[in-house]
């Protein structure tokens, strides 16, 4: 049940970091930035890669979010991405160059790289989650334009997922206690479960419709607003987003490398 | 069969988020024409509900291995397509941003393949056609397996395109569709199995509820053309304001022949047009086959179709690469790490 600890990102997301008070707009499109320049590199490149890890430990460092947990995180999702891309070095076998006697195949290069996007990617969208909140996200999008009515689902489901979580662990604790914790159940006994689930969500949503109904409730949703720092957000984008371009065009690391290995010889 | 940003160009992922952006606006603008309150709630539960069903886990039959419940197609039996979109995306959207499955900038080609393909195509094609006006059972079951497959079938078959169109895995084509398609077809059949049985369990029990979604969906005709059109300018749109950023970047196959060329200035902008000089050369057989004979003396033909495809690059300056990369992770790290230290005093 891993995957499903919801209830602790929505902790971290309240946390209150300076990360978590800056204008949540500010972060959506700083990563945002941050993904595509990331994903524009060629497909061979490693080392211009490099510096962007800067961002996503920024971020988890100064938003207290914890290392372990986006690596975790980020460990069970990989097999997609690890799965398309290990047909690189397989199909890919042309040899690149060369470190020491070993040569390295364009592949295993492209390989390396595809994990490192995935890496910088996946946690960079983690990390905008967990110092920004799913609330504060949603209405930002809103505040761009996406239609209310979408922004109303998203908030809804939010709330009533941590509810179903419940209702469907409970279902999962009482079907293994009463066999003997076996394997999950096969096909014939999952089309119930299943059913029963959908028939209690929808018992359930009738009663907390009729709940906000009682309360007002004519459509819209008005969650509470997190007050932000000023300008300050802006700052940090326009930061990020000029760091993101320079390092876009010119592949720093390798200036570096050159350097380093001027000097040595 | 979640897409990650990691296997997607930004030209890609831009134009299948624009595309997504505009299906949402457009079923946002016909789920509100109905004007119904009681249906937010619903859709906000049966969101809900798709991702407490994948904590139900079943043992798919002959393999061992597990699966879980997809949704678009429940979903558009019991919500009707626009409304079943919304959801689709929206739980795409959580699954992205808390579960790190797919990313952000594929979260448009995501939506696109499992929630399009289910609700636009498979649901009013397939399923509405099958199972018709009357109720039943065998109707319901053969129309839900039948369009799970077809959703399941047309969603990787996307997939494909878009790893294909975005160049970053080597992946042939005709390799990664043998590859995609037959495991596909054996999840689209049991997800419509397991799909049919729990609207049957649902009709069985409560038959006004899948009434009630169809009802509501009778003046829901899905105008195709519409939808295709907003589709393609909205892919257009996108394509033409990226492609200057794309074009900027040489991809795997501008790279390699670039390199064909013999030089090595990555900084020269006008990488593309050396390449097309340097294929142009090798195309024209004669006149330049001494001169080229003369440059590769030492190598085997053998070698130099390898040459042709995929050069030797000066080692010196991979290993620069390397060394600075490694460089600068270490900076990183070590930036990252006293951050962290510092918040902690």
């Amino acid at each position: 049940m891993e995957r499903f600890d919801l209830g602790y990102m929505d902790k971290i997301s309240t946390g209150n970091s300076p990360l978590h008070r800056l204008d949540p707009g500010a972060k959506v499109i700083a990563t945002f930035v941050f993904i595509i320049t990331v994903v524009s590199f060629d497909r061979y490149e490693i080392s211009a890669l490099t510096p962007f890890f800067l961002y996503p430990l920024f971020m988890a460092a100064i938003g207290n979010v914890p290392f372990g947990y986006i690596l975790r995180k980020l460990l069970a999702v990989s097999p997609f991405a690890v799965f398309i891309g290990i047909f690189n070095p397989i199909i890919d076998r042309n040899i690149l160059f060369y470190v020491g006697s070993l040569g390295i195949s364009g592949g295993w290069v492209s390989f390396v790289s595809i994990f490192m996007r995935f890496i910088l990617t996946v946690s960079a969208s983690l990390l905008l989650v967990a110092v920004t909140g799913f609330n504060s996200i949603c209405m930002t999008l809103e505040k761009y334009g996406m239609p209310r009515v979408f922004i109303v689902q998203l908030l809804f489901m939010y709330r009533y997922m941590f509810v179903l979580a419940d209702e469907s662990q409970k279902m999962v604790r009482a079907r293994s206690v009463r066999s003997f914790a076996s394997r999950p159940p096969g096909l014939i006994m999952f089309v119930p479960l299943a059913g029963q689930l959908l028939l209690r969500t929808l018992d359930r949503a009738e009663c907390v419709y009729r709940a906000m109904v009682c309360r007002g409730f004519n459509g819209q949703v008005y969650p509470a607003k997190r007050p932000v720092s000023g300008q300050s957000g802006w700052f940090f984008a326009a930061a990020w987003i000029i760091f993101f371009v320079i390092f876009r065009i010119y592949n720093i690391p390798f200036l570096a490398g050159s350097v380093v290995m001027g000097v040595f010889k | 069969m979640h897409m990650a940003d990691a296997l997607i160009s930004s030209t890609v992922g831009c134009a299948f988020l624009a595309a997504s952006a505009g299906l949402i606006a457009y079923s946002c603008k016909k789920v509100n024409e109905k004007e119904d309150d009681r249906k937010i709630p619903l859709m906000g539960v049966l969101g809900a509900f798709i991702f407490s069903a994948q904590m139900l886990n079943f043992t798919i039959p002959a393999t061992g291995s597990s699966g879980h419940l997809g949704g678009g197609m429940i979903l558009s039996i019991l919500l009707g397509p626009y409304a079943a979109f919304l959801v689709m995306a929206s739980v795409l959207i959580v699954q992205a941003l808390f579960f790190a499955d797919g990313g952000l900038l594929s979260l448009g080609c995501n939506i696109f393949n499992l929630g399009f393909f289910p609700c636009f195509i498979a649901y009013p094609l397939i399923y509405r056609v099958i199972a018709g006006s009357r109720y039943e059972k065998w109707r319901i079951t053969l129309g839900a397996v039948l369009a799970g497959i077809a959703a399941l079938q047309l969603g990787a078959f996307s997939v494909v395109l878009q790893v294909l169109f975005s160049g970053i895995s080597e992946l042939p084509f005709k390799t990664f569709v043998l590859l995609m398609q037959p495991i596909h077809l054996g999840i689209g059949l049991v997800e419509g199995i397991v799909t049919s049985g729990v609207v049957l369990f649902v009709f069985n029990l409560r038959p006004e509820l899948i009434d009630a979604g169809r009802e509501s969906l009778a003046m829901n005709k899905i105008n195709i053309k519409k939808v295709v059109l907003s589709l393609l300018l909205a892919a257009a749109v996108s394509g033409g304001v990226l492609s200057w950023f794309a074009s900027r970047n040489p991809d795997g196959l501008e790279w390699s022949m670039f390199k064909t060329s013999g030089k090595e200035e990555l900084e020269s902008s006008e990488g593309v047009h050396k390449a097309m000089l340097s294929l142009q050369k090798k195309t024209v057989v004669l006149p330049d086959y001494g001169f080229k004979k003369a440059e590769q003396t030492q190598e085997e033909s053998v070698e130099h179709k390898n040459a042709a495809k995929w050069p030797a690059v000066d080692a010196g300056i991979s290993v620069s690469g390397l060394v600075g990369g490694s460089i600068t992770l270490i900076l990183a790290g070590i930036t990252g790490w006293v951050l962290v230290k510092k918040r902690r005093i």
